[in-house]
């Protein structure tokens, strides 16, 4: 019965554990809980139907499913089938939690016959303590960079939003504090967003730049010099925005070392200083101009009584749908999905067509009505059923291919590389080395730190964290192949998670097993069974066939691209 | 590895050696004449070496001295074997000058160091909207895709930062090597080649999975990269990187004479980094970038270029003009010798010099561009341009690109699809390539 159902919901490509239940059935000796688990269905409404749920039936959850719908429609596309649980599961903890999940969650999780259970995931998720470092680890890498830039504590940042996602804070309370926030940078972490904008003396041009590209997601940087080409931004609406940081200043503070008998590097803060009045620019054509502080033409005081960081603050989280509210809910869509309404994400604008403006204007309206909830904007995402479809295409859909710069239908999941810390925590996972114990958290995050400052070391450097991920470089998949990190991973020393796998009960081929579960989270099909044996008996020395088998399977396209 | 058929024979031509080589010389010797040929024929490929000053090096003190201003500090100039006086701490480079020119007049715009460094590498000011590539870049682009019996990357940086390849992707950005050249993480970690193998086919089986699952073109990038880095942890081209196997007089030459207190100020450094730069060149490699650091003299600036900056950089620049010149290679490479900007013709209260972008001199030689000039000027005290032009990097960049037979009319796209003109749109400088 249990192959039937399978058969029946299958179609095309959907092989790998089909082929392998068939493997199963007739072989008759895998009776484990992998097996079991493997055994497990994808929800029973697999395709084209209408009535697709994860167990969570929020009405705006069935907002985005028929706008969506809706579009497949009108463009003639059909939706991939509903990922198996195996895909889903692996793809949901990395954009959670920030890691792949642990193999006994793995299976677990495949062995629930809970109807309900992918919601129930979400939610498990949503209160992991993952989630807080994984949003914290994100945020930090957008407001001050990869690399902590002179002056900036990266320490304060990440105290800032473990604290923000930590309780859930409302998205506009943590704009509102990093745009107003002054003082010293460790005692109000907020600071640090403004403090790593402050690097060049530039009068606050990337102050500017930066607070309306991330926060509100328009791209106003090449109007400091001249007015937009395409949309319709004026240069002087750029100096009326910059014109609200222009009170603001840093204050680097040294003190005397002991030790050494040298001034060093101590603190640095953000402070008011007095400004008020017009900023002055200069048009293309020499002639100097002046703006005063304006937000969308609303006007503000420019006496020296006015806060303008506040007033600033006040005006950007005022209203049904402001553009932090729409901009957030761009950002946290592309994180899920691999693409926004928009693409790029950060440029909403008249000139660049949204994908699925409706939608788009709804949800932002929706996540201003929950209080700017975070988590449960995500529920709305995670929750769709778009993003429970599988990555993979299909001939209905091929050409659904944003990279290429079609708009974005969402009739499947678009593949996203790991980032870094995505991909550092999950070697730590497929390695169990976070239960191990073997040293204790400073010590693990200063290892951590160091090894993401090597992976992220070998690009050039970049603006935002976006190149954090996994985009090919030759140093890169060295770091990978002969890294210390995954020599650890392959060891068979006793007392190594896979040293424990390989010296504990089961056949070879549950073991084999084991390995494609804890870095794949899904079973191995019937050809790389076969092909693993075939080494296997090809070899003398079964040990370091495993090893080298886990080798490759940390080292692949599947384990590093979170599909 | 394989033997490499010279790109520059017909198969004709080769089979000619062959028959003829077949009947006179014993199969050793041909097998060793072939190689050595393909190797000539590399040694003769187009290639850049880029001398990166970080910091911001005092060219007032360097290639335009000013001994009759008040600006003009300490040194004195001398005369050299080309048409122009240089410092009289650079005696050993005033030998080789008939082979390298200076450029007087650069005024540049960014006189911080960030920005600098981003406008001197891509010949772009720096700007949110877009990430531009570093000139070593577009010649990897340019050239490495070229040459595809060079296992190796085609931008090769020696003990700097990264610069971003910008829009034309992660496989042009540079390479980067300490200036041991021990390249992190490229042996085998104590498996032998019969356990690589085995790994790299269990790998192929599940990435062709992958690639296989109608998920797009990334499964298929990893691969290329991993085809990549294992070609190049098997290559022998790999030596390139071994300067120890380099003669010790050869050695010597390149980091000068030991100073008292060893090699000082990272000095022996820069020589043995551009000993490096040559033996990737001579393997294929299309642009190698040194960095040399400890510019930034706010003060002291006079103690610290002769006991320390200047001794390493004269006997690099001569070492490596000498070298190439003997094995032939400097008509066909580019010697570039620069930084983010340089230093403010006054002199201020703690006997330094502060950043200065507006008038200032860069070094370029080689690669069959004239040698023992100046292009040029600056007013008698060095604070402007005098001469009737000044250049920008783009026309640094543009001269680059002549010598190196890459066509200035180059347009590159963006990824958001603007064009991009090569060097900025920068002209080859007249003068020099005269």
């Amino acid at each position: 019965m249990v192959l039937g159902m399978t058969t029946m919901n299958f179609t095309g490509w959907q092989g790998l554990q089909t082929r392998f239940c068939r493997r199963a059935m007739t072989s008759g000796g895998f009776t484990s809980l992998v097996v079991a688990a493997a055994l497990t269905l994808p929800l029973a409404n697999v395709g084209a139907s209408e009535s697709f749920t994860t167990g969570s039936s929020d009405v705006i959850i069935q907002e985005i499913n028929s706008q969506i719908r809706q579009t497949w429609k009108d463009n003639e596309v059909e939706p991939s089938p509903v990922a198996e649980d195996a895909e889903w599961m692996r793809r949901v903890y990395l954009d959670v939690v920030g890691h792949i999940p642990a193999v006994e969650d793995v299976e677990k999780f495949l062995a629930d016959k809970d109807k309900a259970k992918r919601t129930k995931l979400i939610e498990r998720l949503l209160d992991d303590p993952g989630y807080t470092r994984n949003w914290t680890t994100i945020w930090t890498n957008l407001c001050i960079g990869q690399q902590t830039p002179r002056r900036v504590s990266r320490e304060g940042m990440q105290k800032f939003f473990r604290e923000a996602f930590g309780k859930n804070r409302p998205w506009k309370d943590v704009v509102s504090d990093l745009v107003t926030a002054e003082g010293h940078y460790e005692e109000n972490g907020a600071t640090n967003f403004l403090l790593a904008q402050m690097q060049d003396q530039d009068d606050g041009a990337q102050m500017t730049a930066k607070t309306t590209r991330l926060f509100m997601g328009m791209q106003v940087q090449c109007t400091q010099c001249h007015d937009h080409p395409f949309n319709d931004w004026k240069q002087d609406q750029f100096w009326q925005f910059n014109s609200f940081f222009r009170q603001t200043a840093k204050v680097d503070h040294r003190r005397f070392d002991q030790k050494t008998g040298r001034m060093v590097d101590d603190y640095s803060e953000i402070v008011e200083r007095n400004f008020s009045g017009p900023v002055y620019f200069e048009k293309r054509s020499g002639l100097m101009k002046v703006a005063y502080p304006a937000y969308f033409g609303t006007e503000v005081n420019p006496d020296e009584s006015t806060d303008r960081r506040k007033e600033l603050a006040r005006l950007m989280t005022a209203g049904e749908r402001p553009m932090i509210a729409v901009a957030y809910i761009n950002r946290l869509w592309a994180h899920f999905f691999g693409f926004g309404f928009t693409n790029p994400i950060d440029d909403i604008s008249t000139h660049i067509p949204v994908t699925h403006p409706a939608l788009f204007d709804r949800l932002g309206e929706e996540f201003v009505k929950s209080g700017y909830d975070c988590k449960q904007a995500i529920r709305w995402i995670a929750n769709s059923e778009p993003y429970n479809l599988t990555s993979r295409t299909t001939k209905k859909n091929a050409r659904d291919n944003p990279a290429i710069g079609e708009a974005a239908l969402f009739t499947h999941v678009y593949v996203k590389p790991m980032t870094a810390e995505q991909l550092y925590d999950s070697l730590i996972i497929a390695t169990n080395a976070h239960k191990s114990g073997r040293s204790g958290w400073e010590q693990a995050e200063a290892q951590r730190h160091t090894w993401l400052q090597k992976f992220v070391q070998t690009f050039g450097t970049d603006d935002g964290g976006e190149s954090s991920s996994f985009d090919g470089t030759i140093p890169q998949a060295l770091m990978m192949m002969n890294g210390p990190l995954v020599q650890d991973a392959v060891s068979v020393k006793a007392g190594s998670h896979l040293h424990e796998l390989l010296t504990g009960k089961g056949s070879e081929n549950q073991k084999i097993q084991r390995l494609y579960m804890t870095a794949l989270g899904r079973m191995p099909t019937r050809s790389e069974l076969g092909a693993a044996q075939k080494f296997l008996n090809n070899s003398h020395d079964p040990l370091t066939v495993y090893q080298d088998l886990f080798w490759a399977l940390l080292n692949s396209n599947e384990f590093i691209i979170n599909h | 590895m394989s033997l490499v058929t010279p790109s520059g024979m017909s198969r004709r031509h080769f089979m000619g050696h062959l028959a003829a080589g077949a009947a006179t010389l014993p199969a050793l010797d041909f097998i060793s004449h072939v190689k050595a040929n393909a190797a000539d024929l590399k040694r003769r490929q187009k290639a850049c070496i880029l001398m990166w000053m970080s910091g911001g090096p005092p060219s007032i003190d360097i290639w335009d001295l000013k001994p009759d201003s008040k600006n003009g500090g300490e040194f004195k100039p001398i005369n050299t074997k080309g048409d122009l006086q240089i410092s009289e701490h650079m005696p050993k480079t005033a030998q080789v000058m008939d082979n390298l020119s200076v450029i007087r007049a650069m005024s540049t715009r960014e006189a911080d160091h960030g920005r600098g460094r981003y406008y001197m590498h891509t010949s772009y000011v720096p700007t949110p909207t877009v990430v531009h590539p570093a000139f070593g870049s577009v010649v990897s682009y340019e050239l490495g895709s070229k040459r595809k019996d060079l296992e190796i990357p085609a931008f090769i940086s020696i003990g700097g930062g990264g610069s971003s390849p910008g829009f034309l992707g992660m496989t042009h950005s540079p390479f980067l090597v300490n200036g041991t050249g021990q390249i992190e993480n490229s042996d085998l970690g104590g498996i032998g080649l019969d356990r690589l193998d085995q790994r790299l086919r269990m790998l192929g089986t599940v990435e062709d999975n992958f690639i296989h699952s109608q998920r797009g073109e990334s499964g298929q990038s990893h691969k290329d990269v991993y085809v990549k880095a294992v070609n190049l942890m098997k290559s022998k081209q790999m030596d390139a990187f071994k300067i120890n196997e380099e003669k010790k007089e050869v050695l010597d030459a390149y980091s000068g004479a030991p100073a008292q207190g060893g090699m000082m100020g990272g000095g022996g450094q820069f020589g043995r980094s551009l000993l490096m730069a040559r033996r990737l060149v001579e393997a294929g490699v299309p642009f190698v970038e040194v960095d040399f650091g400890g510019w930034d003299l706010h003060a002291n600036v006079f103690q610290t270029l002769k006991t320390q900056r200047l001794p390493a950089l004269d006997a690099g620049i001569a070492a490596l003009t000498t070298d190439l010149k003997q094995r032939g290679m400097l008509n066909d490479v580019v010697l570039v010798w620069m930084g983010e900007f340089a230093r403010t013709p006054r002199i201020n209260q703690d006997v330094g010099r502060d950043h200065w972008a507006n008038s200032w001199s860069v070094m370029i030689g080689g690669g069959g561009l004239k040698g023992g000039m100046a292009v040029g000027e600056t007013d008698k005290d060095g604070i402007s341009v005098s001469s009737s032009k000044s250049y920008q990097p783009g026309d640094v960049w543009a001269t680059v690109a002549h010598a190196l037979g890459i066509p200035l009319d180059t347009v590159h796209k963006s990824k958001n699809g603007r064009p991009m003109k090569l060097a900025n749109g920068g002209t080859a400088i007249q003068e020099l390539i005269g």
